[in-house]
This record gives structure tokens, sequence and C-alpha cells, in this order.
């Protein structure tokens, strides 16, 4: 797989990453997502990442960014359902994601979204 | 080849054997007149059984061994025989002292005897050889003791762990995390740990963490702190953080501990107030 499928919602891109993250795929996505919210007008991203055990620096640093680039296009980042351990790795690398809103799971996230709208 | 010194003389086990019951009653009234006997903690029979015993393991130890090394197994038998003793005495209330004391007053009877043989070279060797044997045996008792107060307290350590750690739910969606005691990295890091793991398996967005047990603060735990509320907002989740002590504040203020935009609230029950605020939740009196 060399891309991670975006669907849109209602008003929201969603976004959920099911594999390893490497490099090369999350650059792939950040792309992907800016071309899409200029092309829906969308006003909300919700990336899950349930699935991830691992986040490393570059992926992390990159999730930020995609929340910074959201906000330049007139979207709101959420960032849902990381793990406990990913959490706790984040912190001790002393990345906490400042730009980013976060909630336990998609439904959450869409609830957020949609509150805030 | 080993030293000369370790080697275990016949006379000794000849000695031993042929005047056990002279030496036992010698070491008896020794013993019961020694300043570290309990007879409120043991009676005189009960001494006298276990004197016998480790007599008779000390002497087939001998017998059947040529050196002084206890890894060998013909030690074993007594090795095991003061680690009975020694569990029994420590479970009774005597001290690492005077279990010590009763294997090294063996050592009058044993030398008063040795000094009676005529040959002075194997006289010599037969003191040097209890004193090397019942030395070890005492420090061994010792040695027993202590890694049974060490087992003890790392024992009660985790259980105090594991005591200090507990996330309560209080309610659908809210958890509270009473911290007791300071805060060091190792237990910041299993408090961080089972709160996010307690968010994860129950779906709570808020969680309460509460500082009335704790009796100061210095930077390093406020640090702590803040990486626990950051992993917990990562994870999707709220903090708020009650029952600070004035005293705390105050520390906190001192320290200018940056707290960021962590929400505060003064007691628990007004954290737990606003918690309820945020999910939309009401508390009514009834009629």
């Amino acid at each position: 797989m060399d891309r991670i499928p975006i669907a849109k919602i209602g008003s929201c891109l969603f976004a959920t990453i099911q594999v390893d993250m490497h490099d090369r795929l999350a650059l792939a996505l950040r792309e992907d997502l800016g071309s899409e919210l200029l092309r829906t007008q969308a006003k909300g991203v919700l990336l899950d990442i349930t699935s991830l055990d691992t986040l490393d620096t570059f992926i992390a640093r990159l999730l930020a960014g995609i929340g910074a680039m959201a906000q330049l296009l007139g979207a709101r980042t959420v960032l849902v359902g990381m793990r406990p351990a990913v959490a706790m790795t984040l912190v001790e690398l002393g990345l906490t994601l400042e730009g980013v809103q976060t909630a336990l799971n998609v439904e959450r996230g869409m609830a957020l979204l949609e509150a805030t709208r | 080849m080993p030293s000369e010194s370790k080697r275990i003389p016949a006379s000794l086990t000849v000695m031993i054997r042929s005047s056990g019951q002279e030496i036992l009653q010698e070491w008896l009234s020794e013993q019961l007149s020694a300043d570290t006997l309990r007879l409120d903690l043991i009676d005189e029979k009960t001494l006298e059984v276990e004197s016998q015993e480790f007599l008779a393991v000390l002497s087939s130890a001998l017998g059947s061994e040529e050196l002084v090394d206890f890894e060998r197994p013909a030690w074993q038998p007594v090795l095991s025989f003061l680690d009975e003793l020694s569990r029994a005495r420590d479970h009774a209330g005597f001290g690492p002292i005077e279990t010590a004391s009763f294997v090294l007053s063996l050592k009058q009877p044993l030398f008063a005897r040795s000094l009676e043989n005529p040959e002075k070279q194997s006289s010599k060797e037969e003191i040097w050889c209890v004193n090397q044997v019942l030395d070890h045996l005492a420090l061994y008792t010792t040695d027993l003791f202590r890694e049974r107060r060490e087992a003890t307290i790392l024992r009660q350590q985790e259980e105090m762990e594991e005591l200090s750690t507990p996330v309560v739910k209080v309610w659908d969606g809210i958890l509270a995390l009473p911290l007791v005691g300071t805060l060091d990295t190792r237990r910041s890091q299993m408090v961080t740990e089972s709160l996010l793991e307690a968010i994860a398996a129950t779906g709570s967005e808020i969680a309460i963490l509460d500082m009335t047990g704790v009796p100061a603060i210095d930077t390093r735990m406020a640090q702590h702190l803040m990486r626990t509320v950051a992993a917990t907002r990562l994870m999707g989740a709220d903090c708020i953080l009650s029952g600070i002590r004035p005293q705390i504040a105050q520390t906190i203020v001192h320290l200018k501990i940056q707290l960021g935009d962590i929400k505060t609230e003064s007691t628990l029950a007004a954290a737990l107030k606003s918690a309820f605020r945020q999910s939309g939740l009401k508390v009514q009196a009834e009629g």
C-alpha cells in the first residue's frame, strides 16, 4: 500500500492509519490531505491511529504539521485512538502535539468536530 | 589443590565422635549461663534438642568431608538445619546476634577439648578448623537474617506501590486518581501507565488527579505531573488537578513552576462538580 485512503464524511475528512507508518507514506498522507481539503472545502480532519502501536518522532512531528496545515486551510484536526503506550512514549520524547485536538475514539472525535463547527 | 589450612584434621572428628555427650553438656551449660540466653523466647528442652541436632549434623558433616568448603554436598544438611533454626528463632523474636551466639558458643567446649590434645600441632589444627567452621556458620545465620529482612522490605515496597496507584471510577466517564506520597520517576511512570490503561479500558473523558495526600512538591515531581497530564491529553481525555494544599500552591508559585493551562480545583468535590458540568450532568436534590 503506498497511499492511505481518505474518506469524506459530511464536512469532514477521515483517514484511518492501519499500517505501520513509514516516512514516505506519512508525507504522502499530508500531501493528499492538503489537496483534498482544498478540493472538498472540508472543515475538519479526523485521523484515526487506533491500530498504531509505535510512533516515531518524525511521524509525530508530521501529525502536528498536518494540524497546523489544516488550520491554515480552515479546518480543525482531531487525532483519535492513541494507545497508552504511544502516549507515554510521545511525552517521554517531549512531543505533546500542542496544536492538535485529541479524542478517545472515532465517535467522540466526530462529536467534537460537529460540536465546534 | 586446596590449601592445607582448609583440611579437616581427623583427630577433630574422632574427638567429637568419642566425647559428643560431654561436649553437648558443656555447651548447654555454657549457653544457659550466657548473657544472650533468652529463656523468655525458648525453653531449656527445645534448646537442648536444637543443640543436640546441630552437634549431630555438624559432626556427620565433619566426618564425611575432608575440606571446609561449604559448597560441598556434605555441608548441605548443616546449612539447611541452620536455615530452619534461624527462621524459627527469627519468628520467635531472637535477634541476629543471639542466633549467631548459639553457633559461636560451641567454640568454648570444642576449644577446651582440643587444648587437651597432647600433640601441639594437631591441637592447633583442630582449633583453627573449628574456628573457621563456626565463624562461617554464624555469619551464615546473620546473612539469612539479612536476606529475610530484605525480602520483607521488597515485598512491602511492591505492596506500597500497588496500593498507592488505585484508579477509581467515580462516575461514568470520570476517573479519579488519588495520589499519596511523593512521585519519583518510577512511581510516576506507574501512575501514568495505570491511568492511561484505565482511560482506554473505560473510555473515560475526564481524569481527576487528586493531590490531597501529597505532602510536598518539587520541580521534578511537577515535571512528572505535567507529563501525566500531557499523556492523558494525547489519549483524548481531560485532566483536572485537585486538592493542592496551600503550602504546595505556595511552593509552586515560589519555584515558578508553570502548570500551563492545566485545570485546577481546590478540592476533589469541586473537581467532580466541574467534571459533571463538563459532561453535561447535573446533581439535583430529590423532591
